[in-house]
């Protein structure tokens, strides 16, 4: 493998010193089939993949996963509310590979964006003509201090779905009735700004029927969250036991420590049952190693093609890309996984990409058959994904029951769909 | 207002290129957002419907509808406020010719 990369060096080396770089022979490299390498299987890697695929399946696509397992965030917070089993959440990647895709269960660990190859699985190379890093999100281990990956043994976090998800569930299942549970929330930006509040929701409602005596209380960085007045509305109707601390009134947590499961504030300290710890974050470790990402953590896009601002034949998509006003959510990224794959088909064919039209919508649960929305619809505007005005918004704040199940379960239609679409 | 006038000057231009619903071989844009609910593939079971091959001038009539507020709506009248006529017709032509 490392000696064919040798051989295609030298053979653009000996073209390249007849030609500038800009004169390479390109109708030769397009009679070639063109290689697209993906990093990351989530649904924004696999949604580019997949839509690749549909768009030309003369590309050869190989998506590069860490997990023979994907575990979908959305809807875990059932989970560890108890309406629903992990293994709802769970979804493999053999349709995925019999749909012409090339699945290597490795990591990649570095990319050579001159050579433009990817390092996995140790030493081996692969070449790509285009690549697309869709890590998701990492921690941003002792960003909060005392928050390291042994402290997430004892405090999970539960922001990557899987044995996090199923540590947390296990600790409020033993957690005694009268007990005070607590969960951070971190400032902006981070994977999917309902999440918090809906988690918060759910776990009050498994408190309310299960263990009435208890209390939650969600310490918050943040005086603003998305879906508020009707998360806060919802609460003061249905969870008179849960607290939301916001940082006005001394939400912020500044340090945790496990062995007590306190969680520090600059107001005083607050000692929990079980503690959940939202943590900071940003793109996936994979995106700084290749260059995209940049000093906030996470990763600058053209809004039209979805590559990269810092990194050429680099595209970026989901929860790891700075989106302007999209948020990071699993629709979003399959929104720009579309739009992102559909542009490098055009790239390849050296034609210019469209420009898009996107759409998100997010689905949060306050308490089973009780959904409530946030919709946008989204352009380029000065190389920014911006708004469109007067469209998108939240659910009403006075809908009757009937819309909010209406909401509840269209939200588990949407599950369906872009489960069934990405990974069936 | 301001808005509504941008809206109606795009619409304008567009109408003068002459860009009317011949579908393209490519997904319109925004087209592509549609399918994060509404099932591409045949045999998923969700309450969300297919929009593949339905009739193109009854989904702009529909759009339109959710637009105004015409027809009742979760997210669709706020979705189909994002999108100008031109718009709606060439993701509803384009839809209408798949399969």
């Amino acid at each position: 493998m490392s000696r064919k990369r040798v051989n295609r060096r030298q053979f653009l080396g000996s073209a390249a010193a007849g030609a500038s770089a800009a004169l390479l022979p390109i109708p030769a490299i397009a009679q070639a089939a063109p290689r697209v390498v993906v990093i990351g299987g989530g649904f924004a890697g696999t949604s580019v993949a997949r839509t690749l695929k549909q768009l030309n399946p003369r590309i050869v696509v190989t998506l590069i996963e860490a997990n023979r397992t994907f575990t979908a965030c959305p809807f875990s917070n059932g989970v560890i509310a108890g309406l629903r089993d992990l293994s709802a959440q769970e979804f493999g990647y053999v349709n995925v590979s019999a749909s012409g895709i090339t699945v290597a269960i490795t990591t990649a660990t570095a990319v050579d964006p001159q050579a433009k190859t990817v390092t996995i699985g140790g030493d081996a190379r692969l070449g790509y003509d285009r690549l697309v890093v869709a890590p998701g999100i990492d921690i941003r281990w002792n960003a909060l201090p005392g928050y390291t990956e042994a402290a997430a043994e004892q405090m999970p976090h539960a922001w990557k779905a899987g044995e996090q998800t199923a540590l947390l569930r296990r600790q409020l299942e033993a957690m005694e009735d009268g007990g005070t549970a607590i969960i951070s929330a971190p400032a902006n930006p981070f994977r999917c700004p309902p999440g918090p509040y809906e988690r918060a929701s759910l776990i009050a409602h498994y408190l309310k029927t299960k263990k009435p005596k208890s209390k939650l209380i969600l310490l918050d960085a943040k005086d603003r969250f998305s879906k508020q007045s009707l998360f806060l509305k919802a609460w003061a109707a249905l969870y008179p036991n849960l607290e939301w601390v916001p940082l006005s009134k001394g939400g912020k947590v500044t340090s945790v420590d496990p062995a007590s499961k306190t969680l520090v504030t600059d107001f005083g300290d607050h000692k929990a049952s079980v503690a959940n710890v939202i943590p900071p974050q940003s793109a996936g470790r994979i995106a700084a190693a290749a260059g995209v990402a940049d000093r906030t953590g996470w990763c600058p896009i053209d809004p039209v093609t979805f590559e990269s601002k810092l990194v050429p034949n680099i595209h970026v998509v989901g929860d790891a890309t700075i989106a302007g006003a999209m948020p990071k959510s699993a629709f979003s990224a399959n929104a720009q996984a579309k739009v992102c794959a559909a542009a490098i088909v055009k790239l390849l064919a050296g034609q210019t990409p469209s420009e898009p039209r996107l759409i998100n919508t997010c689905y949060s649960l306050i308490a089973p058959n009780y959904g409530i929305t946030v919709a946008g619809v989204y352009r380029p505007v000065n190389g920014v994904l911006a708004d469109i005005k007067g469209a998108g918004g939240v659910s009403p704040a006075d809908a009757p029951a009937s819309y909010r199940a209406q909401e509840a379960m269209f939200a588990e239609g949407w599950f369906k769909t872009i489960t069934g679409e990405v990974f069936g | 207002m301001h808005t509504m006038r941008i809206v109606a000057a795009v619409a304008a231009l567009t109408a003068s290129i002459g860009a009317v619903p011949a579908a393209s071989p490519e997904p319109p844009a925004g087209a592509a957002s549609c399918s994060g609910c509404h099932p591409a593939s045949v045999g998923l079971q969700t309450p969300i419907p297919r929009l593949a091959g339905r009739n193109a001038a009854e989904m702009v009539q529909q759009m339109q509808a959710f637009r105004d507020g015409q027809r009742d709506a979760t997210v669709m009248g706020r979705i189909a406020k994002g999108f100008t006529d031109p718009e709606i017709q060439a993701i509803a032509a384009w839809y209408a010719e798949q399969r």
